[in-house]
């Protein structure tokens, strides 16, 4: 990993009134890595991803994209950089079907009129390249699975080409068969080189999918781990603060002294 | 737990694509049995579409007609298109608002104000007729944008707005009206011709229902070959031509019918117009999509960077416009600007023809071609009833009755159809 990150921040934090929501969080992240976030509840997971996303302007600290420092205000800054969020819900509006949910807000015209059959061609294309198996892409998405949602809404994301994408709990309210789909799709955005920050609570999704396991507790970083020589052990008591010893504070200074 | 998963999914053979239709999917088989099968089978899964309706019609036209021989008389049926229209055009208007979701309580009273401003400068103040109707409609989009501001800018809910806003209108009527009451519209006018003027020439019915026919052939035909070349489904030619000729039916039935009387109605062709021309705006346009998306959810909206108050404004400004519209066409009938006008059951009809048409109150789901199916029921039963002498009581009684079924209906089939995963 030589090139700079795609994404990094530095010392990030951000206060909502009295709470300290996030103190001095690092995070990098690469072109082609899956980086899971995890965390007990309200230690600042979804702050984190919001300030990413630009729902929450930080306070203090540098968001660096590629390399250089930039300012992230609002959602369009985020999207506009390449930064596609999907998040737990999955806004996706029911009553209209897979091709206008994926093109919803960037509609093809054709002489301004809508262009349904390129749409419906792109959005073929899409869903076979993320190798996506859904019934017909003219059902309403009241029709699909819970799993098949989320794949397109995961699918939705990756319209844009987007760098970065930023997945809240995919796969929390999903069977072992869709957690399956879903785990599977995050495979295919990092073999397409894509990088991708995964929240989960779900050791076993981190563990199959994830390269890197950033930890935070009540809003600080808690180490970052490399999934393969890392017991699921040794992150969950990271997560729970049961295992705040040398070890770890060392792989988080590591991390910290390669910027 | 995803290994086993990953063997069929080597990014190098994306090979395994999906196939143009997925094995699981239900895909209607060729021929009539095919077509028999998909249609049970929407049945089952209350997918109701425009079917009710037309046996509620046949079942109402069947009745009045046993009550009385006149009720499908060319003239009659000449009258009902005629007079449907006034309520049609605010069905219509309604429609777009019921997409998002949300109700307009104001259209009978803008309807009036409509009517009363056309009267009040052209013949009060005798201004040229066109102007006061192009006034009269910019009110009636100024008056929506109003009701839509408060309720998508201020967050007060479009049913108390535009509950203030029925008062309100009809009280602004009576004002411009004055103490006169009634201003008579001249019948030879602008507005007295809406209702009045007939294509006499018989080609004139004929050729629309054969442009009418022609263009969506042509149009289904063309959008059928682009679909076959960039390899998505596409309808076969022969559905093509059934749906045509289908259309092809009605279209001329109507059109002889017409012509039987006085030929085709000025107020018909407007009307068809409107249709023609909503459809296209919500089905075939990036504001249409808009709109749909709204009806289903608002925050999904939002997060696709839909401005979600523009639309709320510009669809509650639609209403209005389609309120004073059918509000012209209302003078027009009567020849009258009059304090009555709006008022009584004039916006129940309009909630109704649109409900009843298959537009959802629940939001997302509707077309505007749902006021021409609508409207017909509501008013072949107004002019039935008349027919058989029934007074007002009883025919307001059997309207409300009738919208309380409809929105049974809409709301049944709403449950179904979230079992069956179309909702």
């Amino acid at each position: 990993m030589t090139a700079a990150p795609v994404l990094a921040l530095r010392g990030v934090s951000k206060r909502f009134g009295a709470v300290q929501a996030l103190t001095d969080v690092e995070l990098e992240i690469h072109a082609g890595e899956v980086v899971a976030l995890v965390g007990d509840n309200g230690a600042g997971k979804s702050t984190l991803v919001k300030t990413i996303a630009g729902v929450h302007p930080i306070d203090d600290g540098v968001i660096e994209w590629e390399g250089a420092p930039v300012s992230i205000t609002k959602p369009h800054d985020a999207q506009n950089l390449g930064i596609a969020t999907v998040y737990q819900d999955l806004a996706l509006c029911d009553n209209i079907d897979v091709v206008g949910n994926l093109f919803l807000g960037r509609e093809l015209r054709r002489r301004g009129v809508l262009d349904e059959v390129e749409m419906e061609r792109r959005a073929r294309e899409l869903l076979t390249t993320l190798s996506i198996r859904i019934p017909s892409v003219r059902i309403p998405i009241a029709s699909l699975s819970g799993g098949q949602r989320q794949t397109v809404a995961i699918a939705r994301s990756m319209l844009g080409e987007p760098q970065l994408v930023i997945l809240d709990e995919p796969t929390a309210a999903l069977g072992v068969e869709q957690t399956a789909q879903v785990l599977d799709l995050v495979e295919r955005l990092r073999e397409r080189g894509h990088a991708v920050i995964l929240i989960s609570h779900n050791m076993a999704d981190v563990k199959a999918v994830a390269d890197r396991v950033a930890v935070l507790r009540l809003g600080r970083n808690n180490g970052v781990f490399k999934v393969a020589e890392t017991s699921q052990e040794e992150i969950i008591s990271a997560i729970t603060g049961a295992t705040d010893n040398a070890v770890t504070r060392r792989a988080a200074r590591t991390g910290e002294a390669r910027k | 737990m995803s290994t086993e998963h990953l063997a069929d999914s080597n990014p190098e053979a994306p090979a395994d694509a999906i196939p143009a239709v997925d094995p699981r999917l239900l895909v209607r088989e060729e021929g009539f049995s095919g077509y028999l099968q998909e249609f049970l089978r929407k049945m089952k899964a209350g997918d109701l579409g425009s079917l009710p309706v037309v046996i509620g019609l046949v079942i109402i036209c069947s009745i009045f007609q046993g009550l009385n021989s006149n009720f499908l008389s060319a003239e009659n049926l000449n009258n009902i298109a005629v007079t449907m229209v006034a309520t049609g055009m605010m069905a219509v208007g309604i429609i777009f608002v019921l997409l998002l979701g949300e109700i307009d309580l104001s259209v009978g009273s803008v309807s009036g104000v409509s009517g009363a401003i056309v009267a009040v400068l052209s013949v009060t103040h005798g201004m040229n007729e066109w102007l006061a109707v192009l006034i009269a409609i910019a009110s009636g989009a100024a008056i929506g944008a109003i009701h839509g501001f408060f309720f998508a800018r201020i967050g007060a809910p479009a049913f108390a707005v535009t509950l203030s806003g029925l008062l309100f209108w009809s009280g602004f009527m009576l004002q411009i009206l004055g103490d006169q009451g009634t201003i008579n519209i001249d019948s030879d006018g602008l507005v007295g011709k809406l209702t009045t003027y007939y294509f006499s020439d018989v080609a004139a019915a004929y050729g629309l229902a054969a442009v009418a026919v022609g263009a969506y052939f042509v149009g289904s035909f063309f959008d059928s070959r682009r679909r076959q070349a960039a390899g998505v489904p596409s309808r076969p030619i022969v559905e093509v031509a059934l749906r045509t000729g289908v259309l092809a039916v009605f279209a001329f039935g109507a059109a002889a019918i017409f012509n039987q009387y006085k030929g085709l109605p000025l107020a018909v062709l407007l009307f068809l117009v409107a249709l023609v021309g909503t459809d296209f705006l919500l089905r075939r346009t990036g504001f249409g999509r808009k709109v749909f998306a709204l009806g289903g959810s608002v925050e999904a909206s939002r997060r696709a960077g839909i401005s979600v108050t523009g639309i709320r404004i510009t669809v509650f400004a639609i209403a209005g416009t389609f309120a004073a519209i059918g509000g012209l066409f209302w003078a027009s009938k009567i020849a009258a600007a009059n304090q009555s006008a709006g008022a009584g059951d004039l916006l129940m009809n309009v909630i109704a023809a649109a409900v009843i048409g298959g537009t959802s109150l629940f939001g997302g789901r509707g077309r505007t071609w749902n006021a021409l199916l609508g409207v017909m029921v509501i008013t072949s039963i107004q002019y039935g009833l008349a027919l058989e002498g029934i007074a007002t009581p009883i025919q307001y009684m059997i309207t409300g009755a009738v919208l309380l079924a409809t929105v049974v209906i809409d709301s049944v089939t709403r449950k179904t159809q979230k079992t069956a995963g179309r909702a």
